[in-house]
């Protein structure tokens, strides 16, 4: 075991995947001499080469465009968005080419690229760089959409994002890069959970508590806050968006009774409502209640000093999880 | 033509002049810079290279009446672009790779795609037809331009892995437009990929003429993203075979890519969709059809002693018997199965997908049953 943070745990990843097979290539903005804005590719250049950690122009649609030719031709791309607000340029590529090209070649083009996204608020920055674009593309079919939220994760399923010959939105919380974990870098890939099951990273018996990226260390010491005073949340840490592990979900579910799910992106459409949805068709006559979601409100992301106000916190999420308890909250007396 | 007529990269530089080698009525242009490129088109080979233009034009007639005739959904006409297709494709070596818009089909028939492999996708009974690395053709693009990037990419790839393969994007005056062709030309030029794009200016995208998208010739453009840009008579197939032999030999040598406009005409409607009496005049139509790319051979090699009666009258018995392959190829094309709508959606196993194709197909089931059970109050009569 090492201790490393989850951006050194990304960066040995990469490493990894980058001697493993020749047929992978980095690709963004910044990410070759510089590392990469957030230095997440560190070093990579040097050791691989400028044709394996490859320095591009200034244009989103052409890294990914490029990247749908070069996997035409049997390579591998792993493509960095520098920043999650930064992704709408390639919309058209990642949505009509890469997520379709396997099924409008009937099978015979694999896109088995790994787009790698740097997501979500927290960090005080400046507009478009604290976005949760997640949705869009958990909606779009061809795609798969995961988000790591700790080192040994991140370690692992960065691999197993770039192993996979489907095409993977690779969603990194940014403001969890320099949070400290253990990671087994000895460890065999084959034998590590498969990036499509999700975790449960506290156990609890009142509510499930459902979230992803960097949400789920929140969630987690919202689920240490109200054990203290007698109600015991598991929390489960999704992994991922697309498809979702509802076997997982549904065990928690039929449990506790209670579902409550926190993102940091808007609610109108977002993962919640999917999730929401569905668990209330699996398991209906198991709920106690209506499945709640604490999400970011339905608003452009808004500037540094008012996403206290945007972002769920410990508070807030523990205000869903008294709603979905019936305990005194903030809409008590009101119509949800 | 004279040296002083081009720029220093080889362009012509006054709006009306392009490469051209064989003129209108068939009379031969000679060329200092272009004629050794294609020194080994011999009276034969140009035969063929007419022989191929006469098939895809009877090819592509006998396609818009199977769509006239409900059999095809949709199809765009390639009537006219014949010699800029047949000129560039047959330039090509079988290890090269082409990215190419919808309205190639006679790209497609030089890198040996089938009839049925071609149509299946108009006929709406397939995503697509054919298995792209077996004829070194990517599957057909719709969304304009967004093939160029992906050929660029391609072509980065060659070069890193050191192959002397090059790529080829086919686009037309409209994609010139699009972001995704601007930042190929970007990618292409600074990583010296080894890629030509060949831009049909077929003077119209759709209702659109080509001074919408630009204000002097496209291929003027090639200088500013750091590239040779050759503008050639797409109507001339020999000026385009030598084009792009010029430009796939800089590409093959490590030279990067070229941007090579052939100037054409889109002598249909956008697609059987289309009605372009709307939007443009007969007298453009006589004036375009006076260049047409095929008569123009006849002459030259009438010219050059050949008995073109004899040549036009064999080929057309053989275009007529592609047409009829078509016709039976398309026509008995099998209706897809129900459930393969869910197929190659993903390379790899989905539980979401999973779980969706269970339930339908267990929807769909539930009519059999309606049938089975029907079928036997009626004693298995029906």
């Amino acid at each position: 075991m090492t201790t490393l943070t989850l951006g050194k745990a990304l960066n040995a990843g990469l490493r990894r995947a980058l001697a493993a097979d020749e047929k992978v290539v980095l690709m963004g903005e910044d990410i070759g001499t510089l590392g990469g804005v957030f230095r997440i590719t560190d070093g990579l250049k040097a050791e691989f080469g400028a044709h394996r950690v490859v320095d591009t122009p200034l244009s989103e649609a052409g890294i990914l465009g490029t990247a749908v030719g070069l996997a035409y031709r049997g390579f591998r791309p792993v493509v960095e968005i520098q920043f999650d607000g930064f992704i709408y340029p390639a919309f058209d590529q990642i949505v009509a080419q890469v997520a379709k090209l396997h099924y409008r070649s009937r099978g015979n083009v694999r896109m088995p690229l790994t787009i790698r996204v740097p997501f979500g608020g927290g960090i005080g920055a400046a507009e478009h760089h604290s976005e949760s674009p997640e949705a869009y593309f958990a909606h779009t079919a061809g795609l798969r959409v995961i988000a790591c939220s700790n080192p040994a994760d991140a370690y692992v399923m960065i691999q197993q994002a770039i192993a996979s010959d489907d095409p993977v939105l690779f969603f990194e919380p940014k403001r969890r890069y320099h949070v400290k974990g253990e990671v087994d870098e000895s460890a065999s890939l084959a034998d590590a959970k498969p990036m499509g099951v999700a975790s449960v990273v506290a156990a609890g018996t009142d509510v499930t508590l459902v979230t992803y990226g960097a949400l789920v260390q929140t969630a987690r010491d919202a689920a240490s806050a109200a054990a203290e005073e007698g109600v015991s949340i598991e929390v489960i840490d999704l992994r991922s968006l697309a498809p979702v592990d509802y076997a997982t979900v549904e065990a928690s579910v039929r449990r506790t009774g209670r579902l409550v799910i926190t993102h940091e992106a808007g609610q109108q459409g977002g993962v919640g409502a999917e999730l929401a949805a569905s668990v209330t068709e699996r398991c209906f006559e198991f709920l106690e209640a209506a499945p709640v979601r604490v999400t970011g409100h339905d608003i452009p992301y808004p500037p540094a000093k008012l996403e206290r106000h945007h972002l769920p916190d410990l508070d807030r999420i523990l205000d869903g999880v008294d709603r979905v308890l019936g305990r005194p909250n903030s809409l008590s007396g009101v119509e949800a | 033509m004279t040296p002083s007529d081009r720029d220093a990269t080889g362009l012509l530089t006054k709006p009306d002049q392009f490469v051209q080698l064989v003129g209108p009525t068939g009379d031969r242009r000679h060329d200092a810079e272009y004629d050794r490129w294609v020194a080994d088109i011999d009276l034969a080979a140009l035969g063929r290279l007419y022989r191929d233009m006469a098939i895809v034009r009877r090819l592509d007639a006998e396609a818009t009446a199977l769509q006239r005739q409900g059999e095809l959904g949709l199809w765009p006409p390639l009537a006219g672009q014949e010699a800029a297709q047949i000129g560039s494709a047959r330039a090509l070596r079988d290890d090269d790779f082409v990215f190419t818009s919808y309205r190639e089909h006679a790209v497609a028939w030089c890198r040996g795609v089938g009839p049925a492999e071609l149509l299946t996708v108009w006929r709406g009974s397939a995503a697509s037809g054919w298995n792209p690395f077996e004829h070194g053709m990517a599957v057909p693009q719709i969304i304009i331009g967004a093939q160029a990037l992906h050929a660029t990419g391609y072509a980065m790839g060659l070069a890193w892995e050191g192959s002397d393969a090059a790529s080829v994007a086919y686009f037309g005056d409209g994609a010139t437009s699009e972001g995704d062709v601007n930042e190929a030309l970007i990618f292409a030029a600074s990583f010296d990929a080894p890629v030509v794009f060949f831009c049909q200016n077929n003077q119209w995208a759709i209702s659109e003429p080509v001074g919408l998208q630009s204000k002097q010739p496209l291929a003027r453009r090639a200088d500013g993203f750091g590239m040779p840009g050759i503008r050639v008579d797409g109507n001339d197939v020999l000026a385009v075979l030598a084009a792009t032999r010029v430009a796939l030999d800089r590409a093959r040598r490590g030279g990067g890519p070229t941007f090579i406009e052939a100037v054409t005409y889109r002598v249909g409607p956008h697609t059987t969709a289309d009605d372009p009496k709307r939007y443009r005049t007969e007298d453009e139509l006589a004036e375009w059809g006076a260049r047409d790319p095929l008569t123009r051979v006849l002459a030259l090699l009438g010219a050059s002693g050949v008995d073109t009666a004899a040549l036009e009258g064999e080929v057309a018995d053989e275009a007529a018997r592609a047409a009829a392959e078509l016709r039976a190829a398309v026509t008995t094309i099998p209706d897809p199965e129900p459930m393969s709508v869910f197929d190659h959606v993903y390379a790899e196993p989905n539980s979401h997908l999973a779980r969706q194709r269970d339930h339908y197909g267990r929807y769909l089931a539930m009519f059999d049953e309606t049938d089975a059970a029907a079928s036997a109050a009626d004693g298995g009569a029906r």
